[in-house]
């Protein structure tokens, strides 16, 4: 009688453990995948901001239209860009270089560098910049916690029974390694 | 950086359980002494308690109106908000609201009962006085005081004091009440039991001994925020730099009082940075680490 009653309360700790563990690894994964979208969304409010740049720099420095059209140009390529992160990652980059290139431009014209409207888009594009970052910072994170979760004893028993599988770590590309060249 | 965190979370748990057990022990002075400790212990519990829940619960109105905050305007205050908002995406947090104290001492705190009902508060001198990075530093340390629940750690070390402080003057004060004897009429006689004495000091040093642990949580907590801070941005010169200007600005920050003095980044209260002869008593009451101990510490990271 007493045996039964012990093996009915293992069986019980055991569920509740399963349970909990199970409920915790969901969390976690969900975790990793709004923290990809919320990459998306930064990126996508990068994109946002450009048109309005360009139009302020046109105001005071409209002959500079090379350095304006490769801005305008890594746009759009970067909004035609298929989804696969090789290739987002190769049009980021482009615009990134085309960005800091407009930037620098800023100061050769001290009219446009004190203008309140470029101030306070380039301080938008910086913060925001910095918001992709820890966006992928973010998601780095919480794809460690979730392989660390998976990956220890003891949730790595019944993980891959539930298909947990490892996610992968937002790695830069080779060519978004190097960094985006200015030119004077 | 995530085993220095991991090893502070200890420290705290080891200086926490510590406390208990002081709280117990005067508890049981107090049994040995006046004759009925649990129920003693319990009550200075409750009330210590709810003394202390109920501020915790309104924690940042109080911390707020007390250091005279004003809302941050979203348009004036543009790059503030933009720093809290990259970190809150970089710590998972959700925004906090933001504040700023008019003082031309650069400092900042946080505060709130958890992430969701958090504030941060930084005065017109922090802003001036900090670039981009160093202010970003600034702020991540305050964010993550937020997001390791310090002040709920500061409120369960607040009851705690409370409860001992609570517990050796009833008893202290029954004891000079009833003549030195704290028996009932028709007890046997026990005036010489050596352990009344062991008691009643314990009574006596046990508030000394309480404030001085709160001190120590304080300063955990604080290193806790400072390695957190690092780990958030990836960029420890940024706090670093911080740091030393800190350091080096010698302007008192007026908006703080002893009570809100834990939550500030830089410790507001004179006097802690004393070499005289009284300086190390003034050490052990600090609620941050040495400023020099900090920039060493972020150094190394």
């Amino acid at each position: 009688m007493i045996a039964l009653l012990i093996v009915l309360i293992v069986l019980a700790l055991l569920v509740i453990w399963v349970i909990v563990a199970y409920n915790g690894l969901i969390r976690k994964r969900n975790r990793v995948d709004n923290a990809w979208s919320q990459i998306d969304v930064q990126l996508k409010r990068r994109l946002d901001l450009i048109p309005n740049l360009v139009e302020t720099v046109k105001g005071y420095a409209a002959h500079e239209r090379q350095t304006l059209e490769a801005v305008i140009n890594a746009r759009n390529a970067a909004l035609a860009a298929p989804s696969s992160p090789v290739a987002q990652e190769q049009a980021d980059n482009l615009l990134t270089g085309a960005l800091r290139q407009l930037f620098a431009l800023s100061e050769q014209y001290p009219d446009l560098k004190a203008n309140q409207n470029f101030l306070a888009l380039q301080e938008e594009l910086t913060a925001t910049e910095g918001r992709v970052a820890y966006a992928r910072q973010y998601y780095n994170d919480s794809v460690l916690a979730f392989n660390t979760a998976i990956e220890t004893f003891p949730n790595v028993v019944f993980a891959r029974m539930l298909s947990f599988t490892k996610r992968d770590y937002f790695e830069a590309e080779e060519a978004a390694k190097q960094p985006p060249q200015v030119k004077f | 950086m995530l085993d220095l965190i991991a090893a502070n979370k200890r420290r705290t748990v080891l200086l926490i359980a510590a406390f208990v057990l002081l709280t117990v022990g005067v508890g049981a002075a107090l049994g040995f002494l006046v004759g009925n400790g649990v129920l003693g212990t319990l009550v200075a519990l409750g009330v210590a308690a709810v003394m202390a829940f109920g501020s915790y619960w309104k924690a940042d109105s109080i911390a707020l109106a007390v250091s005279r905050a004003v809302p941050a305007d979203p348009e004036t205050y543009k790059r503030l908000h933009n720093l809290v908002e990259g970190l809150c995406i970089a710590s998972g947090l959700p925004k906090p609201r933001i504040y700023i104290v008019v003082d031309p001492a650069p400092n900042a705190f946080a505060t709130g009962r958890n992430p969701k009902h958090a504030a941060i508060a930084v005065t017109t001198g922090l802003l001036e006085k900090m670039n981009r990075v160093e202010l970003e530093g600034v702020i991540a340390h305050e964010l993550a005081h937020i997001r390791n629940y310090d002040i709920l750690v500061a409120t369960i070390a607040v009851t705690l004091v409370g409860t001992i402080v609570l517990i050796s003057e009833v008893v202290i004060r029954l004891m000079w009440w009833n003549g030195g004897r704290v028996r009932r009429e028709g007890d046997r006689d026990n005036g010489a039991n050596p352990l009344a004495l062991v008691g009643f000091l314990l009574l006596l040093l046990a508030p000394l001994f309480a404030r001085l642990m709160k001190a120590a949580i304080s300063r955990r907590r604080e290193t806790l925020a400072d390695v957190s801070a690092c780990q958030m941005t990836r960029y420890p010169p940024g706090l670093l730099s911080a740091l030393e200007k800190l350091r080096d600005d010698s302007t008192v920050t007026h908006s703080a009082t002893s009570a809100t003095a834990h939550l500030w980044i830089e410790e507001p209260l004179s006097g802690v940075r004393d070499q005289g002869r009284l300086g190390w008593l003034h050490r052990l009451y600090a609620t941050h680490p040495p400023i020099e101990e900090r920039i060493a510490l972020v150094r190394e990271l």
